[in-house]
This record gives C-alpha cells, structure tokens and sequence, in this order.
C-alpha cells in the first residue's frame, strides 16, 4: 500500500483506479517480469472488473495499474476513440482516477491502451501502449493442451505454426493470416500479436514505447520490451508482407478525407451500394484533415 | 562395422514395483503380472546393439514388449531403468539422461518413426507434403521452395504421386497413408529408423511393396533400421539379425537364418513351427 496515497474524500467507497493497492501491486510485479523475458506468457491473478470478460478487462488492468495523477490516456477501439467500447473504458476511467487525463490525440497521450490497431504515428519513449489480448498463446490453434503448449514454447518448438503458413501458401499462394500474426520476439518466444492487423506488425519491432498486452480471461500478461527485435514468422523465400490497399489498377487506395496513402484504411459501404475508404486510426486522420484545412488558406493566397 | 547403438538392461515397468518382480514375471512364469505387487513388466533387462545400414528384427506375439523398446528409444515412454547410446558421429549421447529439449533434437534430427497406425505419425489436419514440410521445419530448414521440391522428392520415391501431395492424408488409402508416413520419417536422412508394425493390416501386394522400399531405403541410404513385426515372413525378408521376445523378455537371439532354421527356445521352435 502507498503510504503517501489518501483517498478522494467523494470517492472512499472506491480505492483511486478501482483496483486495491495490493492487485495493482500484484500486477505491476507480473508487467516487470514479462518486461524482463520478452514475449513469456506472465501468469496473473486477473481482477473480475465491473465489465464482462473480453470487453478489454486485461488490458484495463493494466492500464489502471500504471495510470496515476497527472497521466493521460487515449483508448482505441477498431482505430476510432469514439466506439462503444473506448468510451465505455475511458468513462471508467474518468469515474475511478481523479487527477488523470484522456485525451483523443495520440501525442498527447502517455499511456494508450487499444484493442486491433497500433496509432499511425510513430509513438515514443515516453509512452506505454496497452492491448488487450483475446487469446495470448499463438499455439492454441495447433495444441489445445495447456501443458504441452507450455513445454512447446520452452523448447522453442514453433514448427506446427509454420507448417500453418505452409500450408496457406499451398492453398493460397500466400500467408492468409489477417490479424493475430505470430511474430518471434527477441529471437526466442513467440507471441500472438493480439487482434492488430498485419499491417502494424512491423511497428511492434525495435518499438521506442513499451508495448504490453494482457489478457484478462486467460490471465496472462506480456511484454514487447522497447528496442526489442519482433520479426513475424516468415519463410526465407516467401516474405512476410503487409495490407497493401491496391485498387483494381495496382495503385495505392487513399483515405477519403485526409488523403493518406501511408495509414491502415477500412472499407466502407455506403447504402448505395458505393466503397469508400478511410483512415482506421480517427486520431491521425482528424489530425491531418485539421492541418489540411489550416493550410489551404495559405495555398489559395499563394 | 560402425555402431549406432547400444541398449544395456532396458526396463519398463509400470505400477509400484517390487523386488519380486522379475521373478514373478517373465517367459518362465509365462506372465507379464507381477503376482506380489500387480506391476505390469512391459519390457525386462533388453540389451541389443544395432550397426550401421543394419536392420534388426524384433519378433513375438502381442503383449511381449516388442513395441515397447522401440517406444523408449523414440522417446515415447520412459523407461524404468537401463541405459542406450547413440553413437552421432564421434559423439556418444546416453539416450535417457538427455534433457528433453536435446530428445526432442534428436528425434526430429537423427530417428525416424513409422507407426502401425498412421493416426499417430501423421497429421491429418494438414497435407501430405504438409506432414513432411512440418518434420523438415522441425529440423531447421527455412526455406519454402526447398522444403517444397523436398516433400515432392520423397512422395515420388515412396510412390505417393506428386500431383496428390496437397491433398490430406484422410483421404489416402492405407498403404498410401504408410508410404507417406515413410517419407516423413526419412525427410531429415535419419541414421536410424524405427519401424513398427508397418505393415500390419495391408493388403499382401500393398505389403511387398512396402517391404521393397524399405530394403531399397536400407541400400541407398545405408540406414540403420529396428523392424518390429509378428510376422515371421517379414523378419525373414528384412532382417539380418533377430531378437525373440516373449513377455518382455528376450528369449532368443542371432542371425536370422540361424535363429529360423535352427530355434533353440521351444517358444521360437512353436513360433517358427505355427508360421510355416
């Protein structure tokens, strides 16, 4: 317990952060040893939350274990700060830490906790970003067996997984996994890269933020340390590769509003039957649209 | 002649155990059961050494231990005691005291295993060149086009054809299903080959082909082999040297010819009387 800590005279009935100083104990002690072995599945004792499990309860864990005054918090869900679940989460958090920020701009934020994407903007050293992990073992989809999948990753025997990309390329000609990418960390463990595209796979690798993802039904917590080598399973001659966003001409597919040809694009259908595409991460694309209206005064005047 | 291997007092006994035990136990007392302690003696004190491009048969009815020796050497089962040596190269590597990991080297890099039922040797989520890619990935190769012509390589010499190496093993006949079990097995040139069984339950033309292949294997590759059978035509065919099992205790062993032609054990002299 925090000596120093005193409780928000309106708020006794609520320790600051909704969990007791001793879980959030307890779970910052599990973050420091999965941060010590990266990419090893860290067993925790995972709160039940005032919120169904695999509505981001790990990664809410996490995040309200690390969060103090003075910090500020972006949540993401599917890339927008304005969905269902990332409003709920950051209400809560509102609610339960007194003192603590949200913000919607990922530059501002310190700690950011999202579920499918990593934000456009290269985050720094400064930051921690939080997932949240529906299933945190890769080899689930080849071993159910618990134990056995324990003793395959001391062994480093991720041969069943590769034999997964094997066979896709034999069916598809390609490696078909879309999200969920088994990537090897620091040459050793591999680890599901929890629900994020392909396409932020390789932001994961010699990241400058420390990535943690925790996952709260299955009670486990890892760890990207920063500076640390991720390299998705590939083979020599087949690369891994990313989304490309090609149109039916082979040219890169633009966002519709601010224009990016970089950033991880949704397809959406308008009730007319039309495609549109748009930026996935809101932050980034009101960021851009914001600076391209800023600038086209000055491009008309010249 | 190099050795490959050396088995010293191979033991496996499940349940509690007790000094009776081999007493008890044994072709004399014509049970596995131990009376005393109701210990099962799968397999008691086997010794046999095995030679380079060698093919050892072990022989005798069901229940006598013969699957059961080939099941510790392939790290299947823990022995209870005894020790075996595989000789790698200039390396001597005491099987059983190895930490699992360097086991687990040793089976995808130096043994191969061919099961009497392909359910355990095969993997029929995926393909068949699914099946051999997994057992070269096991052995480090990273390469898809070379892991691919590989599997194909070892699918056309183990007669399954090439066209059909992206289909599931599901669907493959029984001696197909063996033949692709075969070139799993032999994907990483292993020195060592244990084969059980194999050709149980086949066809007699699915059979000789089967038995063939393994001679063909044996020349080319000078693969050393341990063949475990009840069929006294098989042993005939593959194995230079025989041993004699009969509730897990080696009865009798020697050249095959000699142990055929001329069985010392009455149990070998009913065995060879009853097959011929």
């Amino acid at each position: 317990m925090n000596p120093g800590y005193e409780l928000p005279v309106d708020e006794v009935s609520y320790n600051f952060a909704f969990l007791d100083e001793f879980a959030k104990r307890e779970i910052r002690r599990s973050i420091l040893k999965a941060i010590s072995i990266p990419g090893y599945q860290t067993p925790y004792a995972s709160r039940e939350m005032p919120m169904g499990r695999g509505f981001g309860t790990g990664g809410l864990q996490l995040t309200l274990s690390l969060l103090g005054a003075g910090d500020t918090l972006k949540v993401i869900d599917q890339g927008a700060d304005d969905s269902v679940n990332a409003v709920n989460l950051r209400q809560f958090v509102e609610l339960t830490c007194p003192g603590a920020n949200t913000t919607e701009r990922a530059a501002e934020a310190n700690i950011i906790q999202s579920r499918h994407r990593i934000p456009e903007d290269r985050l720094t050293a400064d930051q921690i970003l939080v997932l949240q992990v529906p299933t945190p073992d890769p080899l689930t989809i080849v071993e159910p067996s618990e134990a056995r999948r324990k003793i395959m990753h001391g062994e480093g025997d991720y041969a069943p997984l590769l034999t997964r990309l094997y066979e896709d390329i034999v069916q598809f000609d390609e490696i078909a996994i879309s999200n969920r990418y088994p990537t090897r960390l620091n040459g050793h463990y591999v680890i599901d890269s929890s629900p994020i595209p392909r396409f932020d796979v390789p932001k994961m690798h010699q990241s400058a933020a420390l990535i943690l993802l925790g996952a709260g039904r299955e009670r486990k917590i890892y760890a990207v340390p920063p500076f640390t080598d991720a390299v998705p399973l590939a083979f020599e001659d087949v690369a891994f590769r990313t989304e490309a966003f090609l149109d039916s001409q082979g040219n890169r597919r633009q966002c519709d509003r601010c224009k990016s040809r970089i950033s991880y694009l949704d397809e959406i259908i308008h009730p007319d039957g039309s495609r549109h595409w748009q930026c996935s991460d809101t932050g980034y694309c009101n960021d851009r649209c914001a600076q391209l209206h800023s600038r086209q005064p000055e491009e008309v005047r010249s | 002649m190099k050795k490959i291997l050396e088995v010293r007092g191979l033991t496996r006994i499940h349940g509690p155990g007790c000094p009776l035990c081999f007493e008890n136990t044994g072709a004399e007392a014509e049970t596995n059961v131990c009376s005393s302690c109701g210990s099962v003696v799968a397999a008691r004190d086997v010794s046999l050494d095995l030679h380079q491009g060698e093919i050892l048969g072990i022989v005798g009815e069901s229940g006598s231990g013969k699957s059961t020796v080939v099941k510790t050497l392939f790290f299947d089962a823990e022995p209870s005691t005894g020790e075996a040596r595989f000789f790698d190269g200039d390396k001597q590597l005491d099987l059983f005291s190895l930490n699992s990991a360097r086991q687990r080297w040793l089976r995808n890099h130096r043994f191969g295993m061919v099961y009497q039922n392909p359910n355990l040797g095969l993997n029929f989520n995926v393909s068949a060149g699914g099946n051999i890619a997994e057992r070269l990935l096991m052995s480090d190769v990273a390469n898809y086009a070379s892991i691919r012509q590989r599997a194909r390589d070892l699918l056309t010499r183990t007669e399954v054809l090439g066209e059909r190496m992206d289909e599931s093993p599901r669907r493959f006949s029984g001696g197909m299903q063996q033949r692709v079990q075969i070139a799993k097995a032999l994907a990483t040139r292993p020195p060592l080959l244990l084969l059980d069984e194999v050709t149980t339950g086949l066809d007699l033309s699915v059979q000789a082909r089967i038995l063939d292949l393994i001679l063909e294997i044996q020349h080319e590759l000078n693969t050393a082999m341990i063949v475990v059978t009840h069929d006294l035509g098989v042993i005939r065919l593959l194995a230079g040297r025989t041993l004699v099992m009969k509730y897990g205790q080696v009865i009798e062993s020697g050249l095959t010819d000699q142990v055929l032609e001329d069985p010392q054990h009455a149990y070998t002299q009913r065995l060879v009387a009853s097959a011929l």
